[in-house]
């Protein structure tokens, strides 16, 4: 690990946290205001957050608008974390005022972060999404590639849109670290995601004919990997994510879900519908990810980061299936009940069989 | 000898014990009634029916109309079989089909199906599904490798028993079976899986894109290409790509261009062997006698095939014809005595590729001239 000179010694820190009002930055503010190399957790954001603040104390206040900069120069803030990078338009009022909060927003911040003397560490917490999602992708994206398709517009315009500033402020401001994390989709219990609220469906729809890879990251290697680039002040982009990778088709027989396979542009017609019964909602970003999927290489993530995940990409999803009542699994239920009835001596060669070749699904590690 | 002497056995088909006179407690039982036999013997009397026991009882019953009456109809034709019994019926037809090991090979199997139906099996970094490919796809294209191309394999020795390796080979055919008769012959004989790289419309078409997955191959990028070498695979690319899949069968064994020879830079960057592969028999499956190019643009496909029986027999002109197939791998071209900046070198690259290219041109010659008839 690089050990900078001007490295924020760990005792006192006054850490700045965007986004609070959702809960991935409230429970992440939440945690850091507990830690012991904390001095003190400023939560800013538009509106107030919903849940338990603990010991994080609240500024209401618009990253859009120079206040923000008054904020850090009085509170003497040295790490901002930047979480308020809002992923669908559904309850912030339309894709305007989404691209306004996602880019304005940053600009702003940026821009009273380069003025604050005091800032010695940026955090931003960036997407795996950036990379698109197509047929011509490579199986597996280093930090290094680009998009095949450069985005046209949505979530993954407005990330690369940010990830654009933050280098620029990168570069204008050398003395401080910054950390760009590109996470896979987050998933855990409490997560409410779209792709989470997808998965949430029974049917799952799927894409007729495609069977994506996907990556995930739990929930609590999210913060685990916030705290820890805050720690390490290791600057530089990294993709993180859990280990292997699950097909859809595998997530769905995982979940005990049944799939309910689509067209392609009839899987762009029942969004709407779906969006309406507010079950999910499916932006263009996510369309092209449940048809063609991602991979993303996690070498950097661990040799120069050094961070490791705890829950791979299987057990992210089993923590998330605990939450989840089956729907589905009736041929396994048939098979269980097959299985009870054969003769004892077909049992336990069958018990020494699954004993013995196990498959290395959970541990198998996946650069 | 005296008489045998004539035990009655049975009841002869009629009810009770053999008196023939009135149906038994037993068979009451079955009919569901308690009291309901009673009247069934002064309507029908038991001699005069010719049915079996049950049945009479149970339509008498019916006739009377007091008492619930126990019909096929109540019973769901799978919901009737316990468990118990398909296990049973499992378990005779495991002896019929495996033999007498059939008990490890059945848990083996059953343990294999429970593995695809919790999801619980292992796909790699490309979406390689490696127990899908071998119990399944390979199983699916051995018989027609055997039986209907009865493909000829020389020089299998040159592929190298671990290490990353790239097979090169001429494409033809119409459509690309060359690329799956070469991962199956290659499976049978060396037990390493080749992992093909494709073109990008390959992982546009659904389910074609998404089996080639499965079945181990990945975009044709260098940067799949080297990550998948580095990591000590068995790539195969196809370079001539759709002009040499999809070119006249007047044009058959001319090697078409290699591309712009990414596949050598990505052997020369990660030091592999090239092992150049000629396959002889598949220009021959689908005779590509026209093409309709404005079709095939409106249909986003780089050519639309006409065959001697294509689309004239309509899907029974999707059968390939049955040519004999020969397959020769080649010596390896070792990469990794050039210099580290060898793979920045355009001239080299160019070389390289030139060389590959006129040792499969020369030794697809060389299969024909020894090959007696097309179909031999």
């Amino acid at each position: 690990m690089a050990e900078r000179a001007d490295r924020p010694t760990g005792a006192g820190r006054v850490v700045l946290v965007t986004g609070v009002s959702r809960d991935v930055g409230r429970r992440f503010a939440r945690a850091a205001a507990d830690h012991p190399a904390v001095e003190r957790v400023i939560g800013v954001d538009v509106v107030p957050p919903r849940g338990d603040i603990g010991r994080m104390s609240f500024v209401r206040a618009d990253i859009r608008n120079p206040v923000i900069a008054k904020v850090i120069a009085k509170e003497d803030v040295d790490t901002v974390v930047h979480l308020s990078v809002i992923a669908t338009p559904g309850s912030t009022g339309g894709r305007t005022m989404m691209k306004e909060l996602n880019v304005i927003g940053t600009m702003q911040l940026l821009a009273a972060c380069q003025t604050a003397p005091s800032v010695r560490q940026l955090v931003v917490k960036s997407t795996t999404t950036v990379y698109g999602a197509s047929n011509r992708d490579p199986a597996m994206f280093t930090e290094a590639m680009e998009p095949r398709r450069t985005p046209y517009g949505g979530y993954a315009k407005d990330v690369a849109d940010i990830e654009a500033y933050v280098r620029g402020f990168a570069r204008r401001r050398p003395d401080v670290c910054v950390t760009t994390l590109r996470c896979a989709n987050v998933l855990g219990p409490r997560v409410d995601s779209p792709l989470a609220a997808h998965l949430r469906l029974s049917p799952i729809p799927t894409v007729l004919g495609f069977d994506p890879r996907m990556q995930f990251l739990h929930e609590r290697d999210l913060y685990g990997a916030l705290e820890h680039a805050i720690r390490a002040a290791v600057p530089g982009t990294f993709n993180v994510a859990g280990d292997g990778l699950l097909t859809l088709s595998q997530v769905a027989r995982r979940l005990q879900r049944p799939t309910v396979p689509l067209p392609g542009f009839a899987f762009a017609g029942i969004g709407g519908v779906l969006r309406r019964a507010r079950l999910a909602e499916y932006t263009p970003e996510l369309r092209s990810f449940l048809t063609y999927g991602r991979g993303v290489d996690t070498s950097r993530m661990r040799d120069e980061l050094g961070f490791t995940p705890t829950y791979s990409t299987a057990e992210t999803l089993d923590d998330f299936a605990s939450t989840l009542t089956p729907t589905g699994g009736r041929a396994v239920g048939l098979l269980d009940e097959l299985e009870r009835h054969l003769p004892a001596s077909t049992r336990t060669q069958l018990k020494t069989v699954r004993a013995g070749a196990a498959p290395a699904l959970s541990g198998g590690r996946h650069g | 000898m005296a008489d045998a002497e004539i035990i009655p056995l049975g009841t002869h088909g009629r009810p009770g014990r053999g008196t023939g006179k009135a149906p038994s407690s037993a068979a009451r039982g079955l009919a569901g009634g308690t009291g309901g036999s009673r009247p069934v013997r002064k309507k029908k009397p038991a001699e005069e029916s010719p049915v079996p026991a049950e049945e009479s009882v149970v339509s008498a019953e019916r006739a009377s109309g007091d008492v619930p009456a126990v019909t096929t109809r109540e019973r769901h034709p799978l919901r009737g079989i316990p468990a118990a019994d398909w296990a049973a019926a499992l378990d005779s037809a495991a002896k019929e089909v495996f033999g007498a090991d059939w008990e490890p090979q059945l848990a083996r199997f059953l343990a294999f199906l429970r593995r695809r139906l919790t999801g619980d099996y292992a796909v790699d970094d490309y979406g390689f599904d490696r127990e899908l490919t071998e119990r399944f796809f390979h199983a699916l294209l051995r018989p027609v490798k055997e039986k209907w191309f009865r493909i000829d394999v020389r020089g299998i020795e040159n592929i190298p028993t671990q290490g990353g390796a790239l097979v090169v080979s001429n494409h033809s055919g119409t459509l690309p079976v060359d690329g799956l008769m070469t991962m199956v012959t290659i499976h049978d004989h060396t037990g390493r899986d080749l992992r093909p790289l494709g073109a990008d419309l390959v992982f546009k078409m659904p389910f074609v894109g998404m089996l080639a997955r499965k079945g181990g191959a990945t975009l044709a990028c260098n940067e799949d290409a080297e990550r998948m070498l580095c990591g000590g695979e068995l790539v195969g690319v196809w370079p001539e790509g759709f002009k040499g899949i999809g070119k006249p069968y007047s044009e058959r064994y001319k090697l078409q261009r290699f591309g712009r020879g990414g596949f050598v830079s990505a052997a020369l960057r990660t030091g592999v062997p090239i092992i150049p592969l000629s396959v002889v028999g598949a220009e021959e499956i689908y005779p590509l006698v026209g093409n309709v190019p404005a079709l095939a643009k409106v249909l986003g496909l780089p050519y639309l095939p006409i065959t001697p029986f294509f689309p004239l027999l309509g899907p029974l002109g999707m059968i390939p014809l049955p040519s004999k197939w020969l397959m020769e791998f080649g010596e390896p071209i070792r990469t990794d005595t050039y210099d580290a900046g060898a793979a920045e070198d355009p001239m080299l690259v160019f070389n390289v590729t030139d060389q590959v290219r006129e040792t499969i041109q020369q030794t697809l010659y060389s299969l024909l001239m020894q090959r007696q008839s097309v179909f031999r």
